[in-house]
């Protein structure tokens, strides 16, 4: 049991390192660009696998205030914010307080839209290269492109 | 490079699983991370300090709102650089007649009804994504993709071309600008009004709201900005890729 | 007004951008003054920015008006308040100079490449301004998107060059991010200041996250600013790229990268951490030498023009790497006037360039026969940015390359200064090489040469837009030598702002 704990507790992180693994090979060491680009989404993938990995609470629901919590104005202030680490020891104002513990860590989402975003734009950049240069060569192969500019060279 | 790639390959990725050991197990609550001060404001203050219920949204647009306008920005360049990479130095584009009608006729009928019928729910449920995010998981990017992606149904069920008659580049282009605009002049005119840059509880000052109710607004009006460019640039992205900026044929 | 110059500075080539999109379309006379004229309040701005910064230290902006650490800061001090400026005017000087070379190199996409200009610069300045760690590889992104695309604008060889970019780029940016992730894993905040004091209170040198996140940020920064092993993307890619892309390329990416760099590990990390825990400043130095040779005995062997000048960047970035982690005074305030005096030089070098290439048509450096007659004072700019990349007094070549020398004796490397006094006379032997042909070979009568169609016999001066400029940078480069004094003291005030620098220990 302390195993599959401890895999458990690590699964994720193994994962992403695989995936992101497999991403950077095929940006580095494929030919072809199409698959080079395939490895960099993987690539981008994995890291937000990661981000969101880092913000999940175990018992904990979706960052979105529950309706009677939002509009219930006697409990709002039933949890005075502290600082760091006092938090969770002081929760004890009734059940319906609200806790930080209840809800997952909203930041590593919000830095992962982001994320996405640059991977998506990135990819519409770099597939858009990739058609300019079929286009020029006829080929999406980098030796086959290679091959041509020193053909045109010499 | 196989070879090459390979040893980055074991290089990283013994470097990572060397710092995984030392990792806090997945799901603790009170991880550093997840019990950081940073965190736990959010959490607990975001509600009281923006009256959004949807803590994502409260620090992706409030919050964290510089990190989100250039976000957007990437998202308007990247449209800018595909125009700019695939469109040839010496442009012979010819204008296509209105393909409208002929295309109507010449695509699928099934497709072509089923189509009809989507698009505007699609677009629909769009507008409520991008309406509701303070409430549900949602918000200008969601919305905007999920709008964007009704433009580009229509092109792949009948032709690019009847896409662009209803929307065509230059004015998708325009319209992805103007989202923008939207965003940074929400921005501008918080500094106009005397406060910090996307500081929006100073709207205040001009619309009859709190200064919270006013940052919550705030939030809306850019939510919209973003809706915006993303609807045009994945349309443009669309359009360009699938025609080789030649804006014309397509899939 | 006052409280708002970080974010006018931003703001004014941002708004011009956007406006240039919408506009240019309509009509493409718009993007020339809209551009030149935002960069003009831009710089005016940082200018005045940097007097408020130099009087009263630290200026800190809050975006949003949410406090530290809940939301994202502007955060300026000497360094990047200098930093601004010479952003500012290289960006308005090669702007000026590209009135001409953009109607040429990219005809009908006007509009197109001033936007992308714009928001480049606009990525630069908020890279160099930003305080938080995670904003920093947003604008990464904005100045690397915007690059990969300026790069691409031209056809064939350049798009192959802008593909390998993309890649390399996005290796380098997601090592950065990937680092941050580490950071906030452990530190749980994103603003660079409160990541170092969190770092100090709860004892996290010893954790191996905390390792491992700066060696993925250095390694992911080295990728971005080409640093030797590492700098496979940079040469087709300035070589290829249109000039007046290449003229603001050149200087400032791999600049903002090394300050980039700076403030990792001086205001993230802390010295006491880079140079005191780990102390790896000696293995560091050592690639640093190794990549100050490389890309000298590399631009020995080219025989393009601009190709040449590309590697040597790659050899300048080692100058920088290496002054920043002799991990003395002196050193660090030697390669900070180097990003500055580098800067210069490169615009200075590659605006001779352009206007010799847009001129005669000519890449080869053998083809550059009898330019002394036909262009002297694009000769003259060029012979000065010479001098000063071989370090020749009065110009800041020389006096970069003296606090860097004095710094590597201090510190007691060496090898350091081997390679800095060899890579100084490869330099001198690569200008000379060019200067030779230039001056001394007559033209031959080429009657076995076909006679190209730009009409060598009729080459000239540049026009005054880029004449203009090139003779603007070239007076900068002595200025920037003759009032080193001034300088110095503001860079020292930036250094002595990192706090008690754990050198020497």
């Amino acid at each position: 049991m302390i195993l599959v704990d401890f895999i458990v507790s690590r699964f994720n992180y193994w994962i992403y390192i695989i995936l992101m693994m497999m991403g950077l090979f095929a940006m580095i060491a494929k030919k072809n660009l199409i698959k080079k680009l395939i490895g960099m989404s993987i690539f981008q993938t994995a890291i937000i696998l990661f981000f969101v990995s880092i913000g999940v609470k175990e018992g904990s629901t979706i960052p979105i205030l529950a309706h009677e919590a939002a509009h219930d104005p006697a409990h709002q202030q039933a949890a005075p914010l502290t600082e760091k680490g006092e938090g969770h020891i002081q929760n004890g104002k009734g059940r319906d307080a609200l806790r930080a513990e209840d809800y997952a860590n909203p930041l590593p989402h919000v830095l992962m839209l982001t994320a996405i975003v640059v991977g998506v734009a990135t990819l519409g950049v770099g597939l858009a290269v990739v058609q300019k240069l079929h286009q020029e060569f006829g080929s999406i192969e980098e030796p086959e492109i290679l091959a041509k500019i020193d053909s045109d060279d010499g | 490079m196989r070879a090459l790639g390979t040893i980055a390959v074991i290089l990283t990725g013994a470097l990572l699983l060397y710092a995984s050991g030392d990792f806090p197990a997945w799901g603790e609550p009170y991880s550093p991370a997840n019990d950081s001060r940073v965190s736990r404001h959010y959490i607990l203050k975001s509600f009281e300090e923006t009256s959004v219920p949807n803590m994502v949204t409260a620090v992706l647009a409030d919050y964290r709102s510089y990190d989100t306008l250039f976000e957007t920005v990437v998202i308007f360049t990247a449209g800018i650089a595909i125009i700019s990479i695939l469109r040839g130095p010496v442009d012979k584009r010819v204008r296509l007649r209105r393909a409208s009608e002929k295309s109507l006729r010449q695509s699928n009928l099934i497709l072509a009804q089923t189509c009809r019928l989507l698009v505007p729910v699609i677009q629909m449920f769009a507008l409520y994504v991008i309406a509701h995010g303070h409430h549900s998981p949602g918000g200008g990017f969601q919305g905007g993709v999920i709008f964007g992606a009704s433009l580009i149904l229509v092109a792949l069920s009948f032709q690019l071309q009847t896409a662009l008659d209803r929307i065509s580049e230059k004015r998708a282009m325009i319209l992805a600008g103007i989202g923008v605009l939207i965003y940074s002049g929400i921005g501008l005119t918080c500094v106009l009004l005397g406060s910090n840059f996307l500081d929006y509880s100073v709207l205040s000052k001009v619309l009859p709201l709190s200064a919270i109710e006013a940052r919550s607004y705030g939030i809306l009006g850019v939510e919209t900005g973003v809706a915006f460019t993303v609807t045009a640039i994945m349309f443009a992205i669309y359009a360009n890729l699938s025609s080789h900026g030649r804006m014309k044929g397509g899939l | 007004m006052v409280d708002q110059y970080p974010a006018i500075v931003l703001l004014a080539p941002f708004f011009a951008a956007i406006a240039v999109s919408l506009l240019g379309n309509w009509k493409s006379g718009f993007c020339l003054p809209l551009t030149v004229l935002s960069l003009v309040i831009s710089l005016m701005s940082s200018i005045a920015l940097l007097g408020q910064v130099a009087e009263s230290g630290e200026v800190v902006y809050l975006l949003g008006g949410w406090p530290r650490p809940y939301g994202i800061e502007f955060r300026v001090d000497p360094l990047n308040g200098l930093l601004l400026v010479v952003i500012c005017t290289i960006a308005l000087l090669s702007s000026i100079y590209s009135i001409r070379a953009a109607a040429v190199e990219t005809p009908d996409k006007c509009p197109q490449f001033y936007t992308l200009y714009l928001l480049l610069v606009t990525g630069l300045l908020g890279m160099s301004m930003t305080g938080d760690a995670f904003n920093l590889y947003v604008l990464v992104e904005v100045a690397s998107l915007t690059s990969y695309a300026l790069i691409a604008m031209r056809s064939k060889r350049a798009v192959l060059a802008s593909f390998n970019y993309i890649i390399m780029g996005t290796i380098g940016a997601s090592f950065y991010l990937l680092g941050v992730g580490y950071l906030y894993m452990k530190t749980g905040s994103l603003n660079m200041v409160d990541i170092r004091e969190v770092l100090l209170e709860s004892g996290l040198y010893t954790s191996e996250t905390i390792l491992v996140a700066f060696m993925m940020i250095m390694v992911g920064v080295w990728i971005k600013m080409a640093f030797f092993p590492l700098h496979g993307w940079l040469p087709n890619a300035y070589s290829y790229a249109p000039s007046t892309a290449s003229c603001v390329l050149a200087p400032l990416v791999t600049k903002v990268t090394v300050y980039v760099m700076i403030r990792m590990m001086f205001t993230v990390f802390g010295p006491e951490y880079v140079f005191v825990y780990l102390g790896w400043s000696d293995v560091v130095v050592w690639m640093a030498i190794v990549a100050i040779l490389a890309g000298s005995i590399l631009a020995l062997a080219q025989t393009d023009l601009k190709k040449m000048l590309s590697y040597l960047i790659v050899a300048e970035v080692g100058y920088m790497v290496g002054g920043v982690w002799l991990a003395n005074e002196t050193a660090l305030v030697g390669a900070i006037y180097h990003v500055i005096s580098d800067a210069f030089m490169t615009l200075c070098l590659f605006l001779a360039a352009g206007a010799i290439i847009t001129k005669t048509g000519k890449y080869c450096i053998k083809d550059m026969e009898g330019l002394f007659r036909k262009m002297p004072w694009t000769m003259v700019g060029f012979v000065i940015a010479a001098l000063s990349m071989i370090g020749i007094p009065p110009t800041c070549g020389f006096f970069s390359k003296w606090y860097l020398i004095n710094g590597g004796i201090e510190a007691g490397n060496w090898g350091y200064v081997a390679a800095l006094l060899i890579s100084s006379l490869i330099n001198a032997i690569l200008f000379f090489r060019v200067i030779e042909v230039a001056y001394f070979k007559k033209e031959s009568t080429d009657s076995d040469k076909e006679e190209t169609v730009s009409g060598s016999s009729g080459v000239g001066e540049p026009p005054l837009t880029m004449l203009g400029p090139l003779l603007v940078t070239a007076v900068c480069l002595l200025l920037i030598g003759i009032f080193n004094q001034e300088i110095v003291i503001l860079i020292r005030q930036a250094v002595s702002s990192f706090g008690p620098l754990g050198f020497i220990g």
